[in-house]
């Protein structure tokens, strides 16, 4: 079976600099994968050429469906209606009815009227999702899903990925800083470092190993207290 | 009181125009943050070219409407140098359209001759209040009435339309929702195009244009255009009727000659007044 993401030996550069050096990965249909690293290690770089915004300079990088984006930062078009943001992000299928997004996050359609940059953050991460799920996605490239965001919206959001993982077999790719929420979510994992992929596995054995624990899970604080 | 009415409404005739020409630069910036100084250039396709078809014996509506339209092909042949390349800084754009506004001369000329040209528009005069108006007047205003209408139809109830205002918004999102943001770019510079083609069509019944008559627009329809930050289409229209207005109480009670220093004039006091508060043209409109 050809696996729905493959990254092999994948090189991107931003003029002299290397943002990715050689990094290979795969993601199955239907898989939930987390993505760690520090800032800077070229995970979003990762995304951006997963997306399609960036070209690689060697190496390639194949995706046999659709992939959307949920860009850091959210992205929205803030001065245009929630509706409009999820209306646009259908604009490479043809089906532009909200309703199903609706249907899986109802707070939004009491706010479709409203404009997006005047939402919380979790209500504009909410758009984000789905916007990006507007474009039927085989693949959803989810980029720092927590950053900036109360616990307890963060939770949410992560069980909604989790139930649209498994109940319509779309494949999440998860870059996330909270290492733990990633290791918790995803049952199998890569480690970026310097645009070099430093380790991969099972979830539970990465989040086992004590270098990756001293690094993204405070581990070694954990130990000294 | 009647002569004080008579340049209100031929102020407000030329405003219309400059207002065609404001939107034109605000259509164009809002997708691609380039000044595109070739937009006077538009104008004096559209009414040089609607003479031409005329002259051939075109009937008017049809003549216009194909002067507009070879307006618009201008625009799109613009765009694709100014922004076709991928990647073009916006300074080299807004360069290459200045480059182009003055190569325009050249073409210009060879294709209608160094003489300003102008045609009738509709004949005749209706007596309001008093006060003869040229019934040329009504219709400039008509149709800009009706093409501010529907562009506003265009950008808030279409979906190209809010494509359109998506990359206006945040390009690099609307990237990531796979809008082709240089594809909608060539868009704007089609529709600026147009915009433009259209205010020369009805400007140059009332005053002739001749190949270097760019300039004058330009400079109006800038100034209108930076009332609104050139970004918002209405705030232009107020500048330009504004404008329009201005300018014909200062050549009606003052010298003609005075009437181009009223735009240089506001324009710079509009943008010094901005930039104290905000970039007159911002980068970003995050």
């Amino acid at each position: 079976m050809t696996p729905l993401l493959s990254v092999r030996d994948l090189v991107v550069r931003y003029g002299q600099a290397t943002a990715l050096d050689g990094v290979s990965l795969e993601l199955g249909a239907g898989e939930m994968v987390a993505l760690v690293g520090p800032n800077g290690a070229g995970k979003t770089t990762l995304l951006n050429t997963i997306s399609g915004l960036l070209r690689p300079a060697g190496g390639e990088c194949a995706v046999a469906g659709r992939v959307a984006q949920v860009p850091e930062g959210r992205q929205l078009f803030a001065d245009m209606s929630v509706e409009d943001n999820l209306r646009l992000g259908a604009w490479t299928v043809r089906d532009r009815s909200p309703a199903r997004v609706y249907e899986l996050f109802p707070p939004l359609a009491a706010m479709r009227r409203r404009q997006a940059g005047t939402l919380s953050g979790g209500e504009q991460q909410m758009v984000a999702v789905g916007r990006a799920l507007m474009a039927r996605p085989d693949l959803l490239a989810v980029d720092e899903l927590s950053l900036g965001l109360a616990p307890r919206v963060v939770d949410d959001l992560a069980e909604h990925l989790g139930r649209l993982n498994r109940d319509t077999g779309m494949a999440v790719l998860l870059v996330e800083q909270n290492a733990r929420l990633a290791l918790d979510l995803c049952p199998r994992a890569y480690v970026l470092e310097s645009g070099r992929i430093a380790a991969s596995g099972p979830s539970a054995e990465l989040g086992q190993s004590a270098a990756i624990r001293a690094a993204y899970l405070g581990g070694a604080m954990d130990e000294l207290q | 009181m009647s002569l004080l009415l008579q340049y209100l409404a031929s102020g407000i005739a030329t405003g219309c125009t400059f207002a065609l020409v404001a939107t034109g630069f605000v259509a164009i910036y809002r997708v691609t943050r380039v000044v595109n100084f070739a937009q006077g250039a538009f104008a004096v396709v559209g009414g040089m070219s609607a003479f031409a078809l005329l002259s051939h014996g075109l009937p008017h509506v049809l003549a216009e409407a194909l002067a507009v339209l070879l307006a618009a092909v201008v625009g799109l042949l613009v765009g694709l140098g100014a922004i076709g390349r991928r990647g073009t800084p916006v300074l080299a754009s807004l360069i290459i359209t200045l480059g182009i506004g003055i190569g325009s001369y050249a073409v210009l000329i060879l294709a209608f001759g160094d003489q300003p040209v102008s045609f009738d528009g509709v004949g005749g005069a209706l007596a309001v209040a008093g006060v003869t108006m040229p019934r040329q007047f009504l219709l400039v205003a008509a149709v800009t009435a009706a093409a501010f209408a529907a562009l506003a139809l265009f950008f808030n109830r279409t979906y190209l339309g809010r494509a359109l205002t998506a990359c206006s918004s945040n390009p690099h999102a609307a990237r990531l929702v796979g809008i082709d943001t240089t594809r909608m770019g060539l868009v704007s510079f089609a529709l600026g195009g147009a915009l433009g083609g259209l205010a020369g069509v009805l400007l140059t019944p009332l005053q002739p244009v001749a190949f270097n008559s760019d300039v004058g627009l330009a400079i109006n329809g800038f100034a209108a255009a930076v009332f609104g930050g050139i970004l918002r289409p209405g705030t232009a229209l107020v500048g330009a009727l504004v404008l329009g207005v201005a300018e014909a109480l200062v050549a009606g009670y003052s010298r003609a000659s005075f009437q181009s220093g009223v735009a240089l004039v506001l324009m710079l006091a509009l943008m010094v007044w901005q930039a104290s508060r905000r970039p007159a043209i911002a980068e970003d409109a995050a």
